[in-house]
């Protein structure tokens, strides 16, 4: 689950870390009279959706009155905000947060992350903050500082020294690092981080770090035990369809061909996106319908696939493990008679009880192409879709 | 022989009396598995499916003399059942359960390193030695004693692998679900030096997916290490960068961990891949000759 900035923010304050003073507000008079909270004749407005690359796409903004505050909220507000890390429609944006202004001496980058490599926690740092930090990390892999924290110990100061005085930090500055990369490990263990950013992390012209910008993205088998970190999702900001996919624990990723997809398991949901492609089909979606299977779920998620008018055929693929196939063919069959599938339906089953399964659809009178295999499914769906494309 | 599994193997079920541990033990003892008991806290002294329910995993090895657990239990409670299994000297410890927090798994793993315990997953499907005992989740049906190695990062993948390997009459010797998340039990490279070591397998199959580089290390291992013929396919070819695509373990990051970049370092270490996961069989005939 990602955050907004305004709340990563938040929870830097409670961990001691500095950030700017600023209100977060979902109309242009809360931003107007944010600005005069705040004080001074200096402010930075900045559109919350999760996303970064906000600022080359128009939507953070340095202004010096009220009625830029107000536009820039009227702008924002209420439409979608286009970045290179969005899709082509973008986020939302039903939030604005009004900040005091920075003056900046030096950028840096902070970020940490768990490495499944080493399989550990390990922060990164660089003299190189920025927007150009993926492209840093490509070409000079060596001006990427890293701390890998140790889960039994923990973080350690000495690790931050490391990094601070490879980043030529003053003595101060260092003691500010240190304060900095402990609470920030605190709260990556403390509220199950899986990724922490700041970018940038500052050095203002007085001398003194400040974390500008905040990424948090938490792990979402953790939330659980992180009630506060639930109360703060914003739906806004997920994919309609995903979301409803959600409720019904089904996992569906939208995608932009017109080959709907249903499958058991999401390595094999992957795996039959990949076989559709290579006969020549294009996928319209990612779904996979889990272990158990039942007639409501794959009704729901019938519904979900044919809310996405792109789609001109439905593979459904499932290789019955635990979960019997002829049970899979009764839940389709009472799924395409309520959703009203008017799309032709190719049906691949394996494993359990298969046979019966085949039968069943076969007996049902509906219109199901059945496949007898991996590839004679891709192929006729490919085919029902309207040919390779 | 086989890998980490035989039919005398004592096992027994954390989470035992649970619907899950319930069902699932049921068909593992019609497989073969050597089940000596289970473990439900609070339920000590009962027998459940004939067999007796332990309050600790203490007192199950105590009297059972289990080597291997299956882990049953709900993700919010793995971590303790895993260290519990660990501490009281089980040595192979299988946990199904999907959903445990990423960091619950960074000191279990330090935790089984450190004891010399083989962890398999968490959210996997298990180990089979097929025509001799299973522990997880697979269907015991679709699989047949043989000779080639399957190991994989995903469930149903692994039993088109099986399906197909088991259609060309060839079996398998073991099959490991290492399971997708991004800090498993045992990796690829871990699974792989078994099969290279066991007489049974004369081939192995890898099944691996996007993200992570879990599958690049294994090619690296594979190229100065496994001296057997290696049949891979990696799911994701088609999915779009950054999207989380259902297993935690799937995301693609920074542009590492493609498909493309999967699939190029395992040819660079002599691995026959293919992009039709249908093709797995064939393949494992070209290269085998058998």
């Amino acid at each position: 689950m990602n955050l907004h900035e305004y709340q990563a923010k938040q929870l830097f304050a409670e961990y001691g870390l500095p950030v700017s003073k600023g209100f977060a507000v979902d109309n242009a008079e809360d931003a107007a009279a944010a600005a005069d909270k705040l004080g001074g004749n200096k402010w930075v407005v900045k559109a919350q959706v999760h996303a970064g690359g906000r600022g080359k796409a128009g939507g953070v903004k340095l202004v010096s009155s009220k009625e830029e505050i107000k536009a820039f909220a009227e702008k924002w507000l209420g439409k979608n905000l286009v970045t290179y890390q969005t899709d082509a429609k973008g986020q939302p944006v039903s939030k604005i947060l009004v900040e005091t202004c920075t003056d900046i001496a030096r950028e840096l980058y902070l970020g940490a992350v768990v490495d499944r490599s080493s399989r550990r926690i390990v922060f990164m740092a660089s003299t190189e903050g920025g927007v150009e930090i993926e492209k840093v990390a490509e070409e000079t892999p060596e001006k990427i500082l890293r701390a890998v924290i140790d889960p039994l110990c923990g973080a350690q100061p000495f690790q931050a020294r490391e990094l601070a005085f490879q980043l030529g930090l003053n003595d101060v500055q260092v003691k500010q690092f240190t304060q900095l990369f402990l609470g920030l490990a605190k709260l990556f263990a403390d509220l199950d981080l899986a990724l922490l950013e700041i970018n940038p992390l500052v050095i203002t012209s007085d001398g003194n770090l400040h974390c500008l910008d905040g990424k948090i993205n938490i792990d979402g088998n953790a939330m659980f035990r992180q009630p506060k970190l639930r109360a703060m999702h914003d739906p806004s900001q997920d994919d309609e369809r995903e979301a409803r996919a959600a409720k019904w624990e089904l996992n569906y990723v939208a995608l932009d061909g017109n080959i709907g997809c249903m499958v058991n398991g999401a390595g094999l949901a992957m795996g039959t996106m990949d076989i559709v492609q290579l006969h020549g089909g294009r996928p319209a979606n990612f779904l996979d319908v889990g272990g158990g299977a039942t007639k409501e779920r794959v009704t729901e998620a019938f519904k979900i696939i044919l809310s996405d008018t792109n789609v001109q055929a439905v593979l459904i693929n499932i290789f019955g493990g635990i979960v019997r196939c002829d049970m899979i063919a009764e839940g389709i069959i009472g799924a395409v008679a309520e959703v009203g599938v008017t799309v032709p339906v190719v049906v691949r089953l394996e494993g359990n009880n298969a046979e019966l399964g085949r039968k069943v659809l076969g007996d049902s009178g509906l219109n199901i192409i059945a496949a007898s295999s991996l590839t004679d499914a891709a192929e006729k769906v490919v085919a029902a879709a309207g040919g390779v494309k | 022989m086989s890998i980490l599994l035989t039919k005398e193997t004592r096992v027994i079920c954390q989470g035992f009396t649970g619907s899950q541990g319930t069902f699932h033990s049921e068909q593992a003892i019609q497989y073969g598995t050597r089940m000596v008991g289970g473990v439900t806290p609070g339920k000590g002294g009962q027998i459940h499916l004939g067999l007796p329910v332990f309050n600790t995993v203490k007192d199950a090895v105590n009297d059972t003399v289990a080597e291997a657990s299956v882990i049953y239990v709900p993700a919010p409670f793995c971590k303790d059942s895993i260290l519990e299994a660990a501490f009281a000297g089980i040595k192979l410890i299988v946990c199904i359960t999907e959903g445990i927090p990423t960091l619950d798994m960074l000191d279990v793993k330090v935790k089984c390193d450190e004891l010399g315990v083989r962890l398999i997953g968490p959210n996997c499907p298990g180990v089979i030695t097929p025509g001799q005992s299973k522990i997880g989740i697979m269907p015991g049906n679709i699989h047949k004693p043989g000779k080639v190695g399957i190991v994989s990062r995903s469930g149903t993948l692994t039993y088109e692998a099986v399906k197909q390997t088991t259609d060309f009459g060839f079996g398998q010797s073991s099959c490991v679900g290492i399971g997708g998340d991004p800090i498993p039990g045992s990796n690829f490279i871990d699974i792989l030096a078994l099969f290279e070591k066991d007489e049974q397998t004369e081939a192995i199959v890898m099944i691996g997916e996007i993200g992570g580089t879990a599958e690049e290390e294994a090619a690296a291992y594979i190229k100065k290490n496994v001296s057997k013929p290696v049949v891979s396919y990696i799911a994701g070819v088609t999915a779009p960068a950054g999207k989380r695509m259902g297993h935690a373990g799937a995301i693609i990051s920074g542009g590492k961990g493609t498909a493309a970049e999967k699939f190029a370092a395992l040819q660079d270490a002599g691995v026959t891949t293919v992009k039709s996961l249908a093709d797995i069989g064939k393949a494992i005939k070209q290269v085998t000759g058998w």
